[in-house]
């Protein structure tokens, strides 16, 4: 209590690393004056996986197991860019049909993201039951992409050089009903976002990213096209089959968590017109073509739309089945520098939605561990740490020596 | 002798204290399974606030460090005293409450204010940051919607020429149709009464997405379990009030009255439910310009109608 009481009556709030409105550890010291926002301190941290590193270890179609697993929500995406990556380094074009279905999983995807991100928007403003709403919906998507591929979440559609599934008429006509159904549930959410009242006043004016600023700030995806910034990598640079669906972009001109509450709605909206349109006009054909396992040295820059905004990944080839380097930048990171400028200025209420509006995702976005510089800090190799592990149980009157590990 | 414990009988049993918590238990249920239903959920079995109840009793009670040790285990037992002390001067079993004297009205108003205040003192000397911005919070809305609350439940005494609530319901129930006169101020109480039992859209002071629980964010086991409890009763104590004053429908046979008074709580506890249900939480500045612009006029002009209206009934 004391250090969080400075003299000048500010306190500092800390939200996170355990808070009930991060479903994920990111950390957020709040100073409070009242209950506005005076200043914000944003971190990230507790997350770091190393899995950029795992990557450099293990081959292409190891890798992509492990790339599906950089996200929870958006888990299609981050497999298609590495795959569009080692596919442009290889050098071979995949299958129509093959692009096709993964527009289809990708827009299901967007479906699934923007429910659940619609869910836990209504939580962090008190509105539990517009969130218990969305995501029973949302549930319809999960069924039929689990009818897909097999899984909720990760549906390991893709490989190198295609997909690994057909669509067949009963998966195609159970897509077109939940399509259907859920079109019938997103009108309702946006009547309810449209004159609900009260959410309206916790939605209104709050987080705001102005035009200018979201530029400075290099936001994507729905934060930036609520500022009216018409950037959809769907569109401003197709992949895939985006380059034959026509796509619109929708943006909104409030620049607040409204904004990007409307931008979300109508997205999903979209997102069914396209899976409508990839349905009835999917070519046929095979659905891989052969990639070798080595894969050309060189080195490639994919974009992919991600439900949260442009997902990059870089890759570098040495010619060798593993890759040099692989670089994964989520949209996390993109939208996360305007957080502070965002979280300032605003009431205590707002921060829960504020930090919620850009849809983080932590772990996607947690890269590196800070190793402070402080005192009593050193660099242990394995060994070290075992030696030491050792010799701190001895203090406590536990002898490990005899233990039997194999040395590293 | 037999009188006395006649009396320690309706004190302590039925009407009183164990009526009290065992029909709040209930009305807790039906709180949590008919907003869980509202919401497309299961929603929890009929003994589940009883089993939270006797679980928590059974935890371990931490008192922090940094705590004031006698503020933050007396409160809970202060607001649950309030609430059952208060709860006596409500007619339940027929018109009469088991006690009544001719200015109990302002007792049971006193009463009524406590709760929240032993909630801010509890997280005001828990000295947590959560629990001080929660504290705060109770202190903001108790000036919010103290007037209106007030206002709106004195209105009808001016009609009623009483401040005793047993003959208040007692003139309401000779005189039913005098109740549609005082239906404004019977819809902004409640809707100050949703504010007082901080349930959504205002409950702000314990918001768990900000602030995790507010001011009762320290308290745990045996302790937690007493607030909860008196919580759950000053929920009762409010339903009872609101159909004592505004809904004081009576046949004069006491137990259809009883039963009465059971139609009645359940409903006032549906219309409590839906507005939790279908609004999202309004922000504490939000929730005090709302109570002084929209509510407090109204209940003035409920009190001047009533004043001139006095006249002429």
């Amino acid at each position: 209590m004391s250090e969080n009481i400075s003299n000048n009556n500010k306190i500092v709030l800390p939200i996170g690393p355990q808070h009930p409105s991060l479903d994920e550890p990111g950390r957020f010291d709040i100073t409070l004056e009242g209950e506005k926002v005076v200043n914000a301190v944003v971190g990230v941290g507790y997350n770091h996986r190393g899995l950029e590193k795992v990557c450099e270890s293990k081959n292409y179609i190891q890798d992509l197991y492990i790339i599906e697993r950089v996200c929870g929500i958006c888990s299609h995406s981050h497999s298609t860019a590495f795959c569009m990556a080692v596919e442009e380094l290889a050098g071979v074009t995949v299958p129509q049909r093959a692009e096709y279905i993964r527009v289809v999983v990708a827009e299901l995807e967007r479906l699934h993201s923007h429910l659940l991100w619609l869910g836990v928007a209504c939580h962090e403003i008190g509105f539990d039951t517009m969130f218990m709403y969305t995501w029973r919906d949302r549930e319809k998507v999960l069924d039929v992409l689990a009818t897909v591929g097999g899984n909720r979440v990760n549906y390991g559609i893709n490989t190198i050089g295609g997909v690994r599934r057909d669509f067949n008429e009963t998966i195609n006509s159970e897509i077109l009903k939940t399509v259907d159904s859920l079109e019938e549930d997103i009108k309702r959410y946006l009547e309810i976002a449209m004159t609900e009242t009260t959410l309206i006043s916790r939605l209104k004016s709050k987080g705001k990213l102005s035009h200018e600023d979201a530029l400075k700030y290099g936001a994507v995806g729905p934060v930036a096209r609520a500022a009216g910034i018409a950037i959809d990598i769907r569109v401003t640079e197709p992949y895939g089959a985006y380059k034959e669906i026509p796509v619109n972009v929708i943006t909104d001109t409030n620049e607040d968590v409204y904004g990007r509450t409307a931008v979300r709605i109508l997205e999903m909206q979209e997102s069914i017109n396209i899976i409508r349109y990839c349905i009835n006009n999917m070519p046929e054909g095979t659905l891989t073509v052969k990639v070798p396992r080595r894969i050309p040295a060189g080195e490639v820059i994919v974009r992919v739309e991600a439900p949260r905004g442009e997902d990059i990944h870089y890759l570098r080839s040495n010619g060798t089945d593993i890759p040099d380097r692989v670089r994964v930048r989520a949209p996390t990171e993109a939208n996360w520098h305007g957080m502070k400028h965002m979280l300032k200025g605003g009431n205590l209420a707002d921060v829960p939605i504020t930090i919620a509006a850009i849809d983080p995702c932590y772990s996607c976005t947690d890269r590196a561990i800070v190793i402070s510089s402080e005192k009593n800090t050193e660099v242990m190799d394995w060994r070290g740490l075992r030696r030491y592990g050792i010799d701190w149980y001895k203090k406590q009157n536990i002898d490990l020596t005899s233990l039997k590990i194999k040395e590293v | 002798m037999i009188e006395f414990l006649k009396i320690l009988c309706k004190l302590f049993i039925f009407p009183g204290f164990l009526f009290l918590s065992v029909y709040s238990f209930l009305l807790d249920f039906l709180d949590r399974k008919l907003y869980a239903r509202m919401q497309n959920r299961v929603g929890p079995p009929w003994y589940q606030p009883l089993a939270d109840f006797l679980k928590l009793i059974g935890k371990k009670t931490i008192i922090p460090a940094d705590a004031n040790a006698v503020i933050f285990s007396v409160m809970p037992l202060v607001s649950l005293a309030a609430v059952t002390v208060g709860f006596i001067y409500l007619p339940v079993l027929g018109k009469e409450a088991i006690f009544s004297f001719s200015g109990d009205f302002v007792i049971v108003l006193y009463l009524l204010a406590i709760p929240p205040l032993a909630a801010f003192l509890a997280g005001w000397y828990s000295r947590a940051v959560y629990s001080t911005i929660g504290a705060t919070r109770i202190l903001t809305q108790m000036f919010a919607y103290e007037v209106p609350l007030f206002i709106s439940v004195l209105a009808p005494t001016l009609i009623a020429g009483t401040w005793s609530i047993t003959e208040l319901t007692g003139f309401y129930a000779a005189h039913p149709l005098y109740i549609f006169i005082n239906l404004p101020v019977a819809i902004t109480a409640l809707i100050s009464f949703q504010c007082k039992l901080e349930r959504a859209p205002f409950d702000s002071p314990e918001a768990e997405t900000e602030i995790v629980s507010g001011a009762l964010v320290e308290y745990s086991g045996r302790l937690l379990a007493f607030f909860k409890l008196a919580h759950n009763c000053e929920l009762l104590f409010v339903i009872s009030l609101f159909s004592a004053i505004y809904l004081p429908f009576m046949t004069g046979i006491i137990w259809v009255d009883f039963i009465l008074y059971i139609v009645k709580t359940l409903f006032i506890l549906l219309l409590l439910i839906l507005m939790r249900v279908t609004m999202a939480r309004i922000e504490i500045n939000n929730t005090l310009n709302f109570c002084w612009k929209y509510l407090a006029p109204v209940t003035l002009g409920q009190v001047i109608l009533n004043l001139l209206l006095r006249g002429v009934l």
